[in-house]
């Protein structure tokens, strides 16, 4: 293949990745979408889950990185992934992503029972907090799939 | 005149404040190093998110239904300064340099008839601006960021940001800090972060793509409003970088300073004391030979 596509991989706090590709499968809001050199120009929400990246080929992986959500933005010459948090699948920890996990949920939990009796001004405040902590549960869940399809 | 003892005493004491402040010297220059490297590694980030914004912004901008943080609630009366310090004092001109523009920039704003708030971020802008505008500080946070500053950090005063812009506290914000140039030279910015200035190249660079539309997954107002909460995160996130590099910019040299001053008060010291003593010796001297010669 001639023809690559100028991968970006940023987080917050640093550049992750930033190298020519043949192919990047992306999670996005509404699916997955592959990109290739000269797609359509696409700026995408990404919600938690795996990024594929296909160095030379088309056929084989050569990277797959964990991303807890962010955003996409696709140009036919280059993809730029915006990503909260993002992790090779290699070095997710079993062990951390369990725990964030269940975490996750036993806060949602005890939010949900805070935002059921509060009232007014409190009541946003609490689902705003609530629809935070749903996300992070989505994020670890997600975490966890992802090293579950990781040890296939 | 100082007795020698007085001498001896003084010249101890400033040998041991050059200890400690060749010291502070050596942990800011390691702290700058650090701070420098972790200013560099989220410019990326700033980079690609400004530019995605400027290519959505645009399009949205002049739409009545545009969000908030983006077109700005259509008025400016109330003004939120948001002022960035350090916790720590002894860096120079660090603070007193942000603290002189946010005064400025307040008596501007109240000459004009604007009503102005403050959120003051260190606790050298709370100290220092709770003397004479207590009323006006909405809200105080310190030891941000300690030991290391991370994004959460930046995205938790972000929240706070949005929260009271939503509450219809303010109109519009702008955050004091100091941008990083060099170790000896630190420039008291101005930003604007709500509502969302676009810089000048977005446009440029959208000229690039012309007549190109983009193609939005969900729908383009969906996006900004994630987008947006998280750029304004973004900038607090540079700039107290930006703030923390330069905190320790401020310090080493200040403190390199403060330790040749030592220095040379030393010398100074030193001669003084060695002048006096010959001086005693001599004259004790000319008394033990008078005296004999009286003999």
């Amino acid at each position: 293949m001639a023809d690559k596509v100028k991968f970006e991989l940023v987080a917050p706090e640093k550049l992750l990745l930033s190298e020519d590709v043949a192919m990047v499968v992306v999670p996005g809001v509404e699916g997955n979408f592959g990109v290739l050199p000269g797609h359509a120009l696409l700026i995408s929400t990404v919600r938690p889950g795996i990024i594929d990246v296909y160095a030379d080929d088309q056929r084989s992986v050569s990277q797959r990185i964990f991303v807890s959500g962010g955003f996409a933005e696709v140009t036919p010459e280059r993809c730029t992934v915006l990503a909260d948090e993002a992790l090779p699948v290699g070095e997710i920890d079993r062990s951390v992503a369990e725990s964030e996990a269940k975490e996750a949920e036993s806060r949602l939990a005890g939010l949900k029972d805070q935002a059921a009796r509060a009232t007014g001004d409190d009541k946003s405040e609490a689902l705003a907090q609530l629809r935070t902590a749903e996300r992070h549960l989505a994020a670890a869940q997600a975490k966890l799939e992802a090293l579950l399809a990781a040890a296939h | 005149m100082a007795s020698l003892k007085d001498l001896r005493n003084r010249i101890r004491s400033v040998r041991s404040t050059q200890k400690i402040t060749s010291a502070m010297k050596m942990v800011a220059a390691s702290r700058l190093r650090r701070a420098q490297e972790q200013a560099l590694a989220a410019r990326p980030y700033a980079e690609r998110m400004e530019r995605m914004l400027g290519s959505l912004a645009a399009n949205l901008r002049n739409q009545p239904n545009a969000p908030r943080l983006l077109a700005g609630t259509g008025k400016d009366e109330t003004h939120l300064l948001l002022v960035a310090t350090s916790d720590r004092g002894l860096a120079g001109g660090f603070n007193a340099s942000i603290l002189r523009e946010a005064r400025r920039t307040l008596r501007s704003l109240q000459r004009d008839g604007k009503t102005v708030k403050l959120f003051t971020i260190g606790r050298k802008g709370r100290d220092a601006l709770r003397r004479d505008h207590i009323k006006l500080i909405v809200e105080s946070l310190t030891e941000i960021g300690r030991p290391r500053l991370t994004f959460a950090n930046a995205e938790d005063i972000a929240a706070r940001l949005v929260e009271r812009f939503e509450a219809g506290e303010f109109d519009v914000c702008t955050v004091i800090f100091n941008r990083f140039k060099s170790a000896i030279s630190q420039i008291v910015t101005r930003q604007q972060l709500i509502p969302f200035a676009v810089p000048e190249g977005a446009d440029k660079d959208k000229a690039d793509v012309k007549g190109a539309i983009y193609e939005f997954e969900p729908e383009e107002d969906e996006i900004l409003a994630g987008l947006l909460p998280r750029n304004l995160a973004v900038q607090i996130f540079t700039a107290l970088l930006e703030n923390g590099a330069s905190e320790q910019g401020a310090r080493m040299t200040a403190m390199d300073n403060a330790t040749r001053n030592a220095g040379e008060m030393i010398d100074r010291l030193n001669i003084t004391y060695n002048r006096s003593r010959q001086a005693a010796i001599t004259k004790e001297l000319i008394e033990i030979i008078s005296g004999a010669e009286a003999l």
